[in-house]
């Protein structure tokens, strides 16, 4: 879907991107992480043309980018960024339907659209629809946003530290949203962080930078298990290296099917970290599991997570 | 804004005095001969109080029009990436302009370009340059750098994002600008007079040489009372330019 080849950038005699090779197919959520001056902002605007390419060629969806109106790759392409940037003079309806009235969109189209792109992200259209950025606190602000991108269902989405300004547990909640949105709909996400427990947490595959080159690309237990180098260990884990593995491995994959134990039971779906955290608050070494439809499933025990 | 009841609208009122005072002015001739009873004229008649307020309003209307066209429009183009090294030469010019007293501009147009209409608009549209230039560049500059990135990411192109996002969130300072332009052009063209345009000025001006309190009383007063009613509908149109803040 978005496949960037040799591609540097330069900033007078700075080097921002160095040489960077990356394909991302369709349907993944590739993110990009890296300390602060790193390459990973600029090597997302590389991709909408909000910076050109010094060097190498970036072809989306099979076309090189330079052929494309940058205006029109752009509405192509959801934009999401950490300072949210939507437009104060413009109600929250407004705001959504930016995209789809740059491309004419018919105006009934696009209000049917929004109103249900803002009951998606859990704002309810009635309240929200007329009401002005400034009367919306972040979290509400940020998922404006994130419906703002979607509008026009651009197959690809790219993602700027969008969370960065939250607060931890709006941030959580919004990090679900994305994940569900994401696999509901199979679009190709690019999403820039510095937070590894985000990146673990939504990543199909990872790429770590460092200095504007990239230094590691993996799935999230590749990077966990096989880190390249000392850079990529100390940032994926560190101390918390076995949690973090936990925290990118289901319940699923550890039940013993059939068996049954007390308590209150947990979701297959959930994380090991989730269930090592509930034996741990509970004393019990062993919880029962349930499926998704709430039928049991079975059982995890404490010495399946100690395996490797 | 809270709900008044139409009547009780300042707007509405300033503007019936003023109307009232350049229709109604022959009438308070024994007022006039009254507070000035050693005048033998008390009141002006050289000239109808209602064709010079029209005048009045016309020349400060085309000049301010001209500066805000003149004003917005190199606001506009020292902001663009285009016009950017031009910056500080207009900002110079424009500056310059407002240095000169206005009669001193009037002195040197009435030689170049003669009496009337001409000098005064020329003199009023440079000295209503500055506060335009100024609030047009400060309102561009206040418009957040996050609603540029995010309009330009969602494929807005420069022009959309001028007229879309750029202009009505700097339309706040810049009409605050226009307005103080505005105000001070009404009082500065009553100097305007000197030259032969016909404003409210002239009973002001008539009046100081022939040591007429009375004349200068009857220009002043209508004069007055249309920068109030000009600040006021100005007013207004802030109010409705940042409704969306309340």
């Amino acid at each position: 879907m978005i496949e960037l080849e040799h591609v540097t950038r330069r900033y007078g005699a700075a080097v921002a991107v160095a040489d960077l090779s990356l394909a991302v197919g369709a349907g993944e959520f590739c993110v990009l992480i890296g300390g602060s001056g790193a390459g990973k902002s600029t090597t997302l605007k590389m991709i909408n043309r909000l910076v050109d390419a010094s060097e190498g060629a970036i072809r989306v969806g099979g076309r090189d980018i330079r052929e494309l109106e940058p205006a029109a790759l752009r509405r192509r392409m959801g934009y999401v960024i950490q300072s949210i940037g939507l437009f104060p003079h413009w109600t929250v309806a407004r705001n959504v339907g930016t995209v789809p009235e740059l491309l004419g969109w018919p105006a009934a189209t696009i209000r049917d659209r929004t109103a249900a792109l803002l009951a998606r992200l859990g704002l309810a259209p009635g309240e929200f629809l007329a009401k002005y950025p400034h009367q919306l606190s972040i979290g509400q602000q940020q998922r404006v946003g994130i419906a703002r991108a979607l509008a026009a269902d651009p197959d690809i989405l790219l993602m700027d530290e969008p969370f960065g300004a939250l607060d931890p547990i709006t941030r959580m909640a919004l990090q679900a949203e994305i994940a569900a949105i994401q696999q509901e709909s199979g679009k190709t996400v690019v999403f820039v962080t510095h937070d590894i427990d985000e990146a673990l947490r939504l990543a199909s595959r990872i790429a770590v930078m460092e200095r504007g080159r990239l230094v590691q690309i993996g799935t999230p237990m590749e990077l966990l298990t096989a880190p390249a180098s000392e850079f990529v260990r100390d940032l994926v884990g560190g101390d918390d290296l076995g949690i973090k593995l936990l925290g990118v491995a289901t319940v699923a994959s550890r039940l013993r099917a059939g068996e049954t134990a007390p308590g209150v039971p947990i979701a297959a779906a959930a994380s090991l970290r989730q269930a090592l955290s509930r034996m741990a608050a509970e004393g019990r070494d062993r919880l029962a599991v349930v499926a998704s439809d709430g039928r049991p499933a079975g059982t995890i025990h404490l010495a399946d997570l100690l395996r490797r | 804004m809270t709900a008044r009841p139409r009547w009780r609208d300042p707007l509405l009122w300033s503007s019936l005095a003023l109307a009232a005072t350049v229709l109604l002015m022959p009438l308070a001739k024994p007022l006039f001969a009254r507070l000035f009873p050693a005048l033998q004229r008390p009141l002006f008649a050289l000239d109808s109080l209602p064709d010079l307020l029209l005048g009045h309003v016309v020349v400060v209307t085309a000049s301010s029009a001209a500066a805000v066209l003149l004003g917005v429009g190199a606001g506009l183009f020292v902001t663009r990436p285009a016009g950017a090294e031009f910056r500080g030469m207009v900002a110079t010019i424009v500056a310059i302009g407002q240095t000169f007293p206005p009669v001193a501009v009037l002195a040197v147009a009435v030689p170049l370009i003669g009496f009337g209409f001409e000098p005064a608009f020329f003199a009023l549209l440079l000295y209503g340059l500055l506060p335009i230039l100024e609030s047009t560049v400060a309102g561009l500059a206040s418009v957040p750098t996050e609603a540029r990135e995010a309009a330009r990411g969602m494929g807005m192109g420069e022009g959309a994002l001028l007229r879309k996002v750029e202009l009505p969130l700097a339309a706040p300072v810049i009409l605050a600008g226009i307005r103080t332009s505005v105000i001070i052009n009404v009082g500065t063209a009553t100097i305007a007079s000197t030259v032969g345009a016909r404003t409210l000025g002239l009973p002001i001006i008539v009046g100081l040489n022939g040591a007429n309190p009375a004349y200068i009383l009857q220009g002043a007063i209508p004069a007055a009372l249309l920068a109030v009613v000009l600040d006021l509908a100005f007013g207004r149109l802030l109010a409705a330019s940042q409704r969306w803040r309340a």
